[in-house]
């Protein structure tokens, strides 16, 4: 029988649409309008999902989105997403969902052996047990990783869209209960622009699903007329279906808004999720409240739900959760769900664990047929798959035990109201702070943070009449304080049967068996958290609040203890004898309920998910099939393979093509900064180590910088244009950093410096040309005067090349006589295929970074960020030669007298030869003293850069050894990963062309 | 995520900027004459106040100035900011 437990009308889903879907396999009809989670229990269905730590059968306990167990696995393939809440998932054609934490299915599962066990499973059971011995560790997680968490994450790419959008707006209202609608209409009818968020797909809240009048009318249509006026004014934007997520300072606030997540179809243009960037200049939160469980004695079992679900079950879905009902209550507002049981014909008793009731209600109740317990407590509850018995007695308060028979009612749904918690979660987020109101018994907002209200049973303020008056005046005072001018509040009277009345929290129940024993009164659903285990914390000394959460779970998981919280902290504080306020409570943090990265990332994934940067002869390097490497952002050929060769051949051919005749390299990517103002040489003198005031205008020079520890940051060749005109060059991973570094000293400590620097990277492209053949080759293409007197090494000068106006610098990177040609970008392209053109004579050999680095290599040049890594200085470098001894006054000067710097035993740098001759080390590895046949084994140093040298015809090495060089000749030993042991023997850095005569020529 | 009051663009998002840490640290005038301990008092000791701090902040992507920012580490409001080369605010009471 399908839609069993439907009623026979009344609800608002649609009875001429039916909807299919499955659930564990099986096929059901709901309606259009359907949650999975009222469909379920349309049809019968209470078993939904088995619980994290115990397996203990689990249903369906609230109907929204504090939901801690009605958690599924949603969809299937690369859609499916895990522990997505039952009660929110809006019912669609051939929706699929499945139980979770069960094995083999939810009716049998294994894992509920933890439930008989559950003695040897306290709270800190892995802390406990899986401490010792430490080496163990591993052990133990590859089986605790395999037992833990619900869900099922997908292994295939989601092939979902996300978005996202920026929001400016006057006033954002989270909530669109009765209270947010109101604020909305006092804030909206002045013309501000005002956004509306709820989480639901439909706005009218929690009193959607009472009875109630306002201004003596039904309410629901009241709602309507107010929902019609807010869709017709233009400056309101209302979002459904969206749950502000995140609450952070300055009113920002992210909200997640399913777009199409209740489509059975994938869009073709709409998003499967928008992921809102808010920033208000005024909020309201006017989120509401949650409603409380009772902690009594096997309080879990499937067909026990909140008294406010099964209202809503019942009035929006028209689904009765169970025929026979006991009402387990300690106020009176839960007795209008009774009232609504009866008019559809269940049976209804009630639990009232108060000694009186007033006599409105008691008459009531006698007309209704309702049986009243007072001050009556459920001591225990049976039922395997679904409760089916319950058992009661009375409670004596003052002695705190129960007293009289036992009786026993059979039953098929437990409804159960502790009370009413306001959803504050969102308000501490903003760093409200807030204070436990002992007449409400929850805690309740207290001072809030800038240009911010909370409103409503939110605010704790759960009187209707009140309620809505304040609401209206909210939007309403916000807007004037932004000089819009509303509409004056009118009065507004409201009515409901029965209204909030405070009730006591009540920390737990007393039950058939003593709580300290580990009778199962479960405070979090989700996590398995029962009254004994925060006994037990405290007895364990986990007393903080913050511990006993760790040590128990109790607030964490996929709810965040929506429904847990306080009444774990009013156990604390009856444990304790100590007012909740002194308990405190957890923080809590974005976001509000759980959400999919997909739509955290937006749009920012695969070729948006970091921007690339190329250059202007990008396009070549790429029909000339380089193999590119990203260097930060920038893509660089790295070689270029020819007819099939791999990467050693090619860096081979390059090397020597460089070393024998001409090679060329785009070295674009080199960071490049245009400085002037009559003080740039004075700058520089401060920003590199060695001096600067005698650079004559048309000269280049090498400069080291280091940071005010004297460690070496970046480098890089610097040239005088003019009289106060110079063009730094950086490395290319560091050019932003140097930027920074630059303004930072001219803006905030040398503020008389008449310096002007201006990023030119991109404005110029830099083809370098090197190799024996580069002047003849060059001299061809230039009406520069390229000889050896005219045009000397570390010289710049400018003139045409290849008809465009260029820059060339003589300076070199690969020790080989070498230009580097700067043209306007636009032009790079162009001039690059005019070299290669001309270049085939002298057999012109395009090379990439690998090769640049082995020829550096050969020559000893350091790598800024490779050969040194934030903890060397020029000194350790070998450089000592580039620190100037008469400048007074440097950045780092200072720092390189430090006891630290001045250490002997410092790591210096220095060249390796490996004694095979054939082993090329890979980088980073270890230089020891002595080889042992594990570590630790005392360090000497690392390898910093190694290859093969084709120059050479044998590997070289760079390295940073201790000591080092007080060690020429010495042998070391490097031991590898594989156990090998190389032999290498320490060397001066400069391997080839000592006397440095190739780029002299 | 905070809103900045560049003192050359006006209120942008915190996304445009970077901070720097504490400001009002002067970089001693002659360094070769302090000694290694007042070097390494300026180099690596910072203040962590719980209350009002003083930092230095950049309009990275936008008008790439440092600007002095008077930031309540305990409830993040930025009391001020200020242009580098003014002189440290008061703290206001409270």
């Amino acid at each position: 029988m399908s839609n069993q437990n439907r009623t026979t009308y009344g609800g608002k889903v649609d009875r001429n649409k039916p909807i299919n879907f499955t659930f564990n396999g099986k096929s059901y009809t709901g309606y259009q309008g359907d949650t999975l989670a009222s469909a379920l229990i349309a049809n019968d269905v209470h078993l939904v999902g088995r619980s994290f730590k115990y397996h203990r059968a689990r249903g369906i306990l609230t109907a929204g989105s504090e939901e801690p167990n009605a958690i599924v696995q949603l969809g299937i393939g690369a859609r499916t997403e895990p522990n997505i809440r039952a009660t929110e998932i809006e019912l669609y054609e051939g929706l699929e969902a499945a139980s979770q934490n069960c094995w083999p299915s939810v009716n049998f599962d294994i894992g509920a052996m933890n439930n008989i066990l559950s003695r040897i499973f306290p709270a800190g059971f892995y802390y406990k047990t899986f401490k010792w011995p430490p080496s163990m560790w591993l052990f133990y997680e590859h089986f605790i990783r395999k037992a833990a968490g619900l869900g099922q994450s997908p292994t295939a790419k989601n092939p979902d869209r996300y978005e996202q959008k920026f929001f400016h707006n006057d006033l954002t209202i989270v909530g669109a209960g009765i209270s947010g609608l109101l604020a909305a209409l006092g804030a909206g009818r002045s013309g501000c622009k005002v956004l509306l968020i709820d989480e639901n797909p439909e706005l009218g809240g929690y009193l959607l699903d009472y009875d109630f009048s306002i201004n003596e009318k039904d309410g629901k249509k009241w709602i309507k007329n107010i929902t019609d006026e807010l869709n017709g004014l233009s400056n309101v934007t209302i979002l459904k279906r969206t749950t502000a997520m995140g609450y952070y300072d300055y009113n920002y606030l992210t909200a997640l808004e399913k777009v199409t997540n209740h489509h059975s179809e994938l869009s073709n243009t709409l998003p499967r999720e928008r992921y809102w960037r808010i920033r208000s200049k005024k909020v309201i939160l006017a989120q509401g409240a949650f409603e409380r469980p009772l902690v009594f004695a096997d309080n879990d079992r499937p067909g026990i739900m909140m008294a406010s679900a099964g209202q809503k079950y019942l009035a929006r879905f028209g689904v009765l959760p169970g025929k026979s009902v006991v009402l387990f209550t300690n106020n009176d507002h839960a007795y209008m769900t009774a009232y609504a049981f009866v008019k559809k014909g269940a049976k209804v008793t009630v639990i009232d664990t108060r000694e009186s009731v007033n006599t409105k209600i008691t008459e009531k109740c006698i007309s209704l047929n309702i049986k009243i317990y007072k001050s009556y407590s459920i001591i225990k509850t049976y039922g395997d798959r679904k409760v089916n018995k319950i058992e009661l007695q009375k409670v004596d308060k003052d002695q705190g035990q129960l007293i009289g028979e036992i009786e026993s009612i059979s039953t098929d749904c437990i409804l159960m109201s502790g009370g009413w918690n306001p959803a504050v979660q969102l308000f501490s987020q903003s760093r409200g702070k807030l204070k436990y109101d002992l007449k409400l018994n929850t805690f309740v907002p207290d001072k809030l943070v800038k240009d911010q209200k909370i409103i409503g049973s939110n605010n704790g303020q759960f009187n209707l009449e009140e309620n809505l008056n304040e609401s209206y005046q909210a939007g309403f005072m916000l807007a004037k304080e932004l000089n819009f001018n509303s509409v004056e509040n009118i009065k507004w009277t409201g009515q409901e049967e029965i209204g909030f009345t405070h009730s006591d929290v009540e920390p737990y129940m007393l039950g058939k068996k003593k709580i300290t024993q580990g009778s199962k009164h479960f405070i979090d659903f989700q996590n398995d958290v029962t009254a004994a285990d925060i006994f037990l914390a405290q007895r364990e000394g986990y007393i903080s609040v913050e511990h006993t959460k760790r040590y128990t779970t109790t607030g964490m998981g996929t709810d965040q203890g929506k429904t847990s919280n306080v009444n774990a902290l009013a156990l604390m504080s009856h444990i304790h004898n100590k007012p909740v306020d002194e308990i405190g409570h957890t923080t809590f943090r974005p976001p509000y309920a759980p959400q999919t990265i997909g739509a955290i990332a937006g749009r920012s994934v695969n070729k948006l998910f970091d921007p690339e940067r190329k250059t202007s002869i990008h396009e070549w390097h790429v029909g000339n099939k380089a193999v590119f490497e990203d260097v930060g952002q920038w893509k660089r050929p790295y070689y270029y393979p020819k007819n099939k060769e791999n990467m050693h051949d090619a860096v081979k051919r390059e090397c020597l093509a460089v070393r024998e005749s001409l090679g060329i390299l785009d070295a674009s990517t080199l960071g490049k900064i245009d400085l002037q103002g009559p003080d740039t040489a004075k700058f520089l003198n401060m920003i590199y180590t060695n001096a600067w005031s005698q650079l004559d205008i048309g000269s280049c020079r090498y400069g080291i910088m280091c940071n005010e520890h004297g460690m070496i940051f970046d480098d890089g060749v610097t040239t005088r244009i003019g009289e106060h005109h110079y063009h730094m060059t950086t490395t290319t991973g560091g050019a932003a950093r140097v930027m920074s570094w630059l303004e930072e000293f001219l803006q905030t400590e040398w503020l008389d410096m008449k310096v002007f620097c201006t990023s030119v990277t991109e404005q110029w492209s830099v083809l370098s040309i090197s190799g024996p053949n580069s002047r003849v080759f060059l001299q061809d293409l230039t009406d520069i005067n390229l000889s050896k007197e005219s045009f000397p090494f570390m010289k710049f000068r400018e003139g045409q090349v290849c008809g465009i106006k260029a820059r060339v610098f003589r300076i070199s990177f690969t020790g080989e006589l070498s230009y580097e040609v700067n043209v306007p970008a636009r032009y790079g392209k162009f001039v690059w295929e005019q070299f290669i053109e001309h270049g085939k004579k002298y057999n012109i050999t395009p090379y990439g970074t690998e090769t640049m680095h082995v020829l550096r290599a050969e020559k000893g040049f350091i790598i800024v960020g490779q050969d040194t890594d934030g903890s060397a200085t020029p000194i350790d470098m070998n450089m000592d030669w580039i620190v100037s001894k008469k400048k007074e006054d440097f950045l780092g000067k200072r720092s390189f007298t430090r006891p630290d710097t001045i250490r002997p035993d410092r790591k210096k740098f220095v060249g390796l030869l490996i004694n095979d001759k054939k082993t090329v080390l890979p980088e980073g590895s270890h230089i020891v003293e002595k080889a042992l046949k594990q570590p630790p084994m005392k360090m000497l140093g690392h390898v910093t850069s190694s290859y093969y040298s084709p120059t050479l015809g044998h590997p070289i090495a760079l390295a940073m050894l201790q000591d080092g060089l007080n060690r020429m000749g010495e042998q070391v030993l490097i031991p590898l990963m594989s156990g090998k042991v190389v032999e290498a023997t320490v060397s001066d850095t400069i391997f080839y062309d000592k006397e440095g005569m190739r780029n002299n020529e | 995520m905070f809103i900045i009051n560049c003192p050359y663009c006006g209120e942008r998002d915190q996304t445009e900027f970077t901070c720097h840490g504490e400001a009002h640290i002067a970089r001693p005038e002659k360094p070769s004459e302090v000694t290694d301990e007042e070097w390494g008092k300026y180099l690596f000791f910072r203040n962590n106040p719980k209350g009002m701090h003083f930092e230095r902040w950049t309009h990275d992507h936008g008008c790439r100035r440092w600007f002095n920012v008077m930031r309540n580490t305990v409830t993040d409001n930025i009391i001020k900011t200020y242009k580098m080369g003014e002189p440290r605010p008061e703290i206001p009471n409270e």
